[in-house]
């Protein structure tokens, strides 16, 4: 085969992969600029430029409740779970004792375990004590795929890091948590970083409980905010809305994803997680 | 983490030190103790959030228990798995979950998808991983696009393709129809025979870049010199491909199929969004999630949630032994 050909073929390959991946936002951010009847026109390229949907999605309704409510979920989630896996990570990693195989089984376990599976369970649970529809039933249901995912990180991250650099601390009679505090958590907020946005991400995602788990609309999350966005009449699905809504809460991610992108390839790969 | 394989058995080497029997003291000790200080935490919290809720979960599936009296669930034995009902007539009838078409059928709607998706996520996720790892201009471009469909919620996706998929005024079908694949516009999530190809269409769309960075960590482990002995020797690049770059990363791919087919066998928001009451894409998790909490059948859908948690179960174990996970720490 001549090279011109291979080259071209290549080539058209590579530009399928980019159509592919992004067409379908590019579309999404197209509709959610359409107002009125604009919407029911199929364009290709950029030719209406209304904020109506936008200003529509931000001012009626509770959605920027709801936006402000992921927020605190993820946040949270992300801050106790760095902080309950640190720790752990480090026991994991560093000490050795007996059991730690079998305790990195039961986490690995965890961290595959399908969320339907212990929905009923953590359903009574939540109500009774007395969570069910507030944030708390959300910040604690989503430790059972972040925490395990978290330790299972770190520990790979800390054990890579050299023996020097604990034994000078060890030898000075430091101890373990000061060994953690003072010299680990510095060498490791590229790991931090990267596990903690994971986390972020999410969380930030997350369907199941949050449907589950909350009933009010002014608690609800995004996705399910976004999932039981509807119009005024049942036929009348806001296409416009729904697209603006999307829009506001996916460019985030996709900023910060960009922005990160080879310490979260890194952490995909160390880690396995799910997308 | 320049470590690619996935989850990667922890050696350490930092306890050689600790091994030497002189140092094994009160140094040790202490180290010792505060492990399990510092695991404490964790472990409550994982067995709080996993551990009970998945007892109770099973607990249930053998009770009668409803969304509104929880609480004073009977023990009931097998009757959600297997019942014979006895009509005196020397007639009966079975029933429970091992009896439902309706299960049977969300069970092969979830094989069914599990395995396309899957499939058509790893050939393409390779064919993405093979043109990331070639060198090219625009290369971090590229790269920085791929992964723009992993950071979409999947709610979101769902809906973005729901849209798509409109039939009405659907992109998808202007485009099919402008380039003649199709003459009428069809009705992608409503019509049965289209309806599970909707959804696999989305799913593929959105994990295929988590397979393809997968596979890609998986090539950029084969050594390049691998490939200049082949090209000195003469040998054709597809057959360098089927006869060493293949073997070479067949493990990751793997890894990665495993992980996927997890996460596929356990789908529900994707199908939740994009398909709504539709019994011909109804996987084991949205049966689930309906009995439980839209049909007060509480036991029922927790007996289906136990089903699917063995299933699980199963396939994980298979991963463990397939990936040769070294947890005990370098031996």
């Amino acid at each position: 085969m001549p090279t011109a050909v291979k080259k071209t073929g290549f080539y058209a390959l590579v530009v399928f992969i980019v159509l592919f991946s992004v067409f379908p936002f590019y579309y999404a951010i197209l509709t959610s600029l359409k107002s009125g009847t604009a919407l029911f026109r199929i364009n290709y390229i950029p030719v209406d430029f209304s904020l109506a949907n936008y200003t529509n999605v931000l001012t009626n309704g509770v959605f920027p409740l709801n936006i402000l409510n992921s927020v605190i979920v993820a946040v949270t989630v992300v801050v106790i779970s760095l902080f309950l896996a640190v720790t752990a990570a480090y026991a994991l990693s560093r000490i050795n004792f007996r059991g730690r195989g079998l305790l990195l089984l039961t986490i690995l376990a965890v961290s595959m375990f399908p969320q339907i599976a212990v929905l009923a369970g953590l359903f009574e649970m939540v109500r009774w004590m007395g969570l069910y529809n507030s944030l708390f039933s959300l910040i604690f249901a989503y430790m059972i795929f972040t925490l395990p995912f978290t330790v299972w990180v770190l520990t790979t991250f800390m054990r890579d890091l050299p023996v020097e650099i604990e034994e000078a601390a060890i030898v000075d009679g430091a101890s373990p948590f000061v060994i953690v505090m003072k010299i680990f958590l510095p060498l490791m907020w590229p790991a931090l970083v990267t596990t903690g946005l994971l986390a972020f991400i999410a969380a930030w995602n997350e369907f199941l409980f949050a449907l589950t788990f909350v009933a009010n609309n002014d608690t609800r999350t995004v996705p399910v905010a976004i999932a039981l966005l509807s119009g005024a009449s049942e036929q009348e699905i806001p296409w416009g809305t729904i697209m603006a809504a999307s829009v506001i809460v996916t460019v985030p991610l996709i900023v910060l994803v960009l922005i990160f992108q080879r310490k979260i390839v890194s952490g995909l790969t160390a880690g396995g997680v799910k997308g | 983490m320049t470590n690619v394989t996935i989850g990667a058995p922890p050696t350490d080497k930092a306890m050689a030190a600790e091994k030497r029997p002189a140092t094994r003291s009160k140094l040790s000790r202490q180290r010792l103790r505060s492990a399990w200080i510092f695991l404490t935490p964790m472990l409550i919290v994982l067995a709080l959030v996993a551990g009970w809720p998945l007892v109770e979960t099973i607990y249930y599936s053998f009770t009668n228990a409803s969304l509104s009296n929880i609480a004073g669930a009977e023990w009931v034995g097998l009757r959600n798995y297997y019942e014979y009902v006895d009509y005196g007539d020397g007639e009966g009838e079975y029933f429970g979950l091992f009896f439902d078409s309706q299960w049977w059928n969300a069970v092969w709607n979830t094989v069914y998808y599990s395995a396309i998706s899957v499939s058509i996520e790893t050939v393409l996720g390779l064919v993405f991983a093979l043109v990331l790892n070639a060198e090219f201009k625009g290369r971090s471009f590229v790269r920085a696009a791929v992964l723009i469909p992993w950071a979409i919620p999947t709610i979101v996706s769902a809906k973005m393709w729901a849209w798509m998929m409109n039939d009405q005024f659907g992109i998808l079908n202007d485009m099919l129809m402008t380039v003649g694949l199709i003459s009428a516009p069809v009705a992608w999530t409503a019509n049965p025979d289209t309806a599970m190809w909707a959804v696999i269409i989305v799913d593929v769309w959105k994990t295929t870049p988590f397979m393809a960075l997968l596979i890609l960590a998986g090539l950029q482990m084969v050594p390049g010199d691998v490939y200049e002995a082949a090209k000195i020797d003469g040998i054709h690049p597809v057959e360098v491909f089927w006869k060493v770059t293949l073997p070479l990363i067949r493990p990751a791919i793997l890894v990665a199929v495993i992980f996927r087919a997890l996460d596929a066998l356990r789908v529900f928001d994707l199908i939740y969004v994009l398909t709504p009451n539709n019994t011909d894409t109804k996987t084991m998790s949205v049966f689930a999630q309906e009995n439980l909490f839209q049909f007060d059948k509480f036991a029922y859908g927790s007996a289906a949630s136990t089903f699917l948690f063995l299933v699980i179960a199963m396939i994980t174990l298979l991963y463990i032994k397939v990936a040769k996970l070294d947890l005990g720490g370098g031996r």
